[in-house]
């Protein structure tokens, strides 16, 4: 089911009476969801990305603007009447009830031609219950369950509708380390077996860029970028985009244009085809790094940090925006753990300008 | 050598001072539940004892040889004991259950819907927390006779049908149901009046049963209402009928009988404490008062 | 929204209707009532508007009497009975052994019913031509005089009065404090064990502080619950409490009500009024004493 959004937007009077007014949750988004896609929303904490999905699932109501799933417009349906299912951050299940009641308390809600027999609902319940393998646990109750095996019930709940849309809300937040890989590995799989579209909220971003076909970025309520993965963080639009993917997070500098040459400082560390001279945001990413005695970037050394195949260079300059700067290298790199300073070359590629005052990405070609 | 003594001598007395004020304390404490006990202990005594021996002891005796059940049998006979009984089952199960209803439903409106007005009516409704009943029963006094409704059961149970404090109690409890919940029900489908029946009352259930006991011992032992309200014995409750026992009935002095029908009205609370101790002390510290 | 707000306004009918009835309207009608004068429940007519009726209250000698009885049961009680309940839940507190025992047999009378036991009470108590009572032999057994407690001079009625309601106020007050005592942090008494305090200065200084809000809050409760004694005293004197002295304020205001004295609302309300005054005056010193007196964590 392919979900489009046409001009979403969401206000909430404010909170704080004295102000008054609206809070704009979600302003005017606009974007459309492929069918059968595992999208993730990626955003920080407060940015409205929990109410984007309150809206697609119908607990909220949108200002204005419309919803449409395929060619149905559900923007004034109630949940129940839009086929979703939905996965809440703390599971939200019901603690008197059995795993076997839990799941099956959607389908007792249908009424008139769609009611089912006892029969036909165990076995859906134990089709929901074998998707997320959890059938041996079915007369347990949720407190006598580990967290993962939680988070599994409340998708067997979420799916035993056999929904059109699955959403899920910080589906992982709640996990241990060892259990998130694991889980967010299941919902893939989950995922590829029932071909649902699917919408799951998160501002992990390693979670969204690992599992999803897509991700959309926003941060204030506003839309910021949408693609695959990858493209997004190879080509991110904005200064946000780009410090909001990817870990450890790019390093970002005060640079300058002079005479076509990105400067950072005194050193001209890379030659452009940009012809204005103007001050602009200089993101390398920590890849992006070559240590080379006699690279034209220097920073004061402040330790390295071997992880195995790869060795982290921490330092430090006073252009970067951060408080130390973080290079991953290769290990096998010859670096002197006792010099005070370290030298890079930079990686052309690995390299992202952005404009000073709107943050805009500026795009630029390396000229030798 | 001479230290260590000291120091042995020292543990001794200390142990001795100990074991002197346990055994104390616990003479104390005994003596307490002596006097808690010992009236129940006479009125379970007094109702086994025949009318005859009873009234031949100048000197109480602190047992009795001759067992009867007699005046049991004269307690139901002589007045209609099994009426006031009858009567105050039926006051407390309506009472109690009518009250459920209607302190669930506010308490889930206040708890879980959002309307104007809310936190002002709720104000409103604690605000009627420190109206004492006295103020008020002379006016439902009034409205219940010109109703029309003295010696019935409704005169009888419509005016303590709700409870703001239970109301309160409810309230906070609901609220500590994760908003989650609420919002994983609705995107099932489910109706608010389902949620209510489904998910919260069976969560919550602790505390349902907690105010239940309260509201069960308290109408078993309402005396100033069913007082003012009824003044025929059809519709008396046990402790109605006791007074009139007392005043009227058996004749002044037959005072085993009387004791058969004090031990009869008290055996059911009695009962449902010693079963749900635990329940009943937990639920009165919380919020429950005598009177 | 308007959907919603008429939902809410729908499940809180119920209670608002009951709570208007009986609650609001009641409430507003006293005041009425206690201002209307010379007022016939018969024919619901009234002379005028003033405050007559409580004049006439509190010129009446049974109220008098009431207000008198009523004060000596509660400066009686009040403090007997939250001292004795702080020794036993002390005494609960420190015993190794049958600590839930002794607390469920404590806790039995609040399940009684007060009209019952009361009738138990005025057996012991009492001295017929047949017998002496049980109490009073004991008291010969002491080699005391026995006295007749139940229908005998005034010290004596208010002497099984106080004893009676402090038997039946007793177990609450004992269950809240031994969970106060039972909530205070060990390693305070640790603390001061190290210090090498005394018991008793333990006790002052670390236990009593640390229990002075339930304490005040029993104290509180206390008094209003000893101000409004009706049932208790009913139980043991009977229901025509103007003749054996020993009526309370409420007493008198029910027997205004209903009864063989009783249709007239008007002078019912002003005495509940009165009460109410009383009561409220009461629980705002009790509430000035403790803003100074009480610890707050």
């Amino acid at each position: 089911m392919k979900i489009s959004l046409e001009h979403l937007t969401k206000k909430f009077p404010n909170r704080n009476r004295k102000e008054g007014g609206f809070v704009t949750a979600v302003n005017d988004f606009d974007f459309v969801i492929p069918d059968g896609k595992l999208v993730g929303l990626l955003g920080p904490s407060g940015c409205g990305k929990s109410t984007m999905l309150n809206m697609i699932c119908g607990l909220e109501k949108p200002t204005s603007g419309r919803i449409y799933f395929g060619e149905d417009d559900v923007t004034d349906l109630p949940p129940e009447n839009r086929g979703v299912g939905m996965v809440f951050q703390s599971y939200a299940l019901y603690p008197h009830l059995t795993v076997r009641q839990n799941i099956m308390f959607p389908l007792e809600n249908l009424k008139g031609k769609d009611k089912l027999t006892k029969a036909e609902m165990e076995e859906k319940v134990l089709e929901a219950a074998r998707l997320v393998q959890i059938e041996r646990l079915m007369e347990r109750r949720p407190s006598e369950m580990s967290g993962g095996q939680q988070q599994r019930v409340a998708i067997a709940r979420a799916l035993v509708k056999k929904p059109k849309v699955l959403l899920l809300d910080e589906p992982l937040s709640n996990l241990d380390a060892r259990l998130r890989l694991q889980t967010r590995e299941e919902i893939r799989r989950i995922q590829r077996e029932t071909q649902i579209t699917t919408v799951f909220v998160t501002h992990d971003q390693e979670e969204a860029m690992s599992i999803s076909d897509m991700i959309v970025v926003m941060e204030a309520g506003v839309l910021q970028q949408i693609g695959k993965p990858q493209e997004v963080y190879d080509d991110p639009v904005n200064l946000f985009v780009a410090k909001f993917l990817g870990t450890p997070a790019i390093n970002v500098f005060e640079g300058e244009i002079r005479n076509g040459m990105l400067c950072i400082g005194d050193e001209a560390v890379l030659k452009t085809n940009l012809r204005e001279d103007r001050r602009v945001w200089t993101g390398i990413r920590p890849e992006g790094f070559i240590l080379q005695e006699d690279g034209p970037f220097s920073c004061e050394m402040i330790r390295m940090e071997v992880m195995g195949r790869d060795t982290s260079v921490v330092c430090r300059h006073p252009l970067c925006e951060a408080e130390t700067v973080r290079a991953i290298v290769p290990t096998e790199s010859k670096v002197d753990d006792d010099a005070e300073r370290v030298r890079f070359a930079l990686k052309p590629f690995k390299v992202e300008l952005f404009d000073w005052d709107t943050r805009k990405r500026i795009r630029f070609e390396t000229e030798e | 050598m001479s230290e260590r003594n000291e120091f042995e001598r020292i543990e001794r007395s200390a142990r001795t001072r100990r074991h002197v004020r346990l055994t104390i304390t616990y003479i104390l404490l005994g003596i307490w539940a002596l006097v808690v006990l010992f009236p129940f202990y006479w009125m379970v005594l007094t109702s086994v004892k025949e009318y005859g021996a009873y009234n031949a002891e100048f000197y109480p005796k602190l047992y009795t040889l001759a067992p009867t059940l007699a005046n049991y049998r004269e307690a139901f006979t002589a007045v209609d004991l099994g009426r006031y009984f009858v009567n105050t089952l039926i006051f407390t199960l309506l009472t109690s259950g009518l009250m459920l209803v209607v302190t669930v439903l506010a308490a889930f409106a206040f708890s879980r819907l959002e309307f104007r007005g809310k936190n002002l009516l709720f104000t409103l409704f604690l605000a009627l927390m420190m109206i004492p009943y006295e103020l008020v029963i002379i006016t439902n006094f009034v409205t219940i006779t010109g109703l029309g409704l003295r010696n019935t059961f409704a005169g009888l149970i419509l005016p303590s049908v709700t409870s703001v404090f239970y109301i309160y109690l409810l309230k906070e409890n609901f609220e500590l149901i994760p908003d989650e919940l609420y919002k994983a029900a609705k995107v099932d489908g489910t109706s608010d009046l389902k949620y209510l029946l489904k998910v919260m009352i069976p969560i919550t259930r602790p505390t349902i049963v907690t105010v239940m006991i309260l509201k069960v011992i308290e109408c078993w032992n309402s005396y100033v209402w069913p007082r003012l309200i009824t003044d025929s014995p059809k519709y008396f409750l046990v402790s109605n009928g006791i007074q009139e026992i007392r005043e009227n009935g058996f004749g002044r002095d037959n005072i085993p009988a009387m004791m058969a029908a004090v031990v009869v009205i008290s055996v059911p609370l009695i009962i449902l404490f010693l079963v749900f101790h635990k329940k009943i002390m937990e639920g009165v510290s919380r919020g429950g008062t005598k009177g | 929204m308007s959907e919603n707000n008429r939902k809410a306004w729908l499940y809180l009918l119920p209670a608002i209707l009951f709570l208007g009835v009986f609650m609001v309207y009641p409430l507003l009608d006293v005041l009425v009532y206690s201002l209307e004068e010379g007022y016939n429940f018969a024919s619901q007519t009234y002379r005028g508007v003033g405050l007559f009726n409580f004049s006439y209250v509190l010129h009446d000698p049974y109220f008098m009497q009431a207000v008198k009885n009523t004060f000596i049961l509660v400066i009686f009680t009040v403090p007997v009975s939250t001292g004795l309940a702080l020794l036993i839940a002390l005494g609960l507190n420190s015993i190794p052994r049958l600590k839930d025992f002794f607390q469920t047999v404590f806790f039995l009378p609040y399940v009684t019913n007060t009209l019952a036991v009361g009738l138990v009470f005025m057996i012991l108590f009492k001295k017929t031509p047949y017998s002496d009572g049980f109490v009073n032999l004991l008291i010969e057994m002491l080699g005391g005089q026995p006295v007749d407690f139940i229908e005998g001079p005034y010290w004596a009625k208010m002497t099984v009065m106080s004893f009676y309601t402090i038997w039946i106020v007793l177990p609450f007050k004992i269950l809240i404090l031994t969970s106060a005592l039972a909530s205070v942090d060990q390693n305070l008494y640790k603390a001061a064990k190290v210090d090498g305090t005394s018991p008793f200065r333990i006790f002052r200084k670390i236990t009593l502080p640390m229990i002075s809000p339930m304490i005040f809050y029993l104290v509180i409760t206390g008094f209003i619950g000893a101000f409004k004694a009706y049932s208790d005293v009913v139980a043991i004197f009977g229901t025509n409490l103007n003749a054996a002295g020993m009526n309370t304020i409420v007493g008198y205001v029910y027997d205004m009500l209903y009864g063989d004295s009783g249709g007239y609302p008007s002078y019912a309300s002003a005495a509940a009024l009165i009460l109410f005054a009383i009561v409220l005056t009461i629980t705002c010193i009790n509430l000035l004493v403790s803003r100074k007196k009480v610890y707050h964590a």
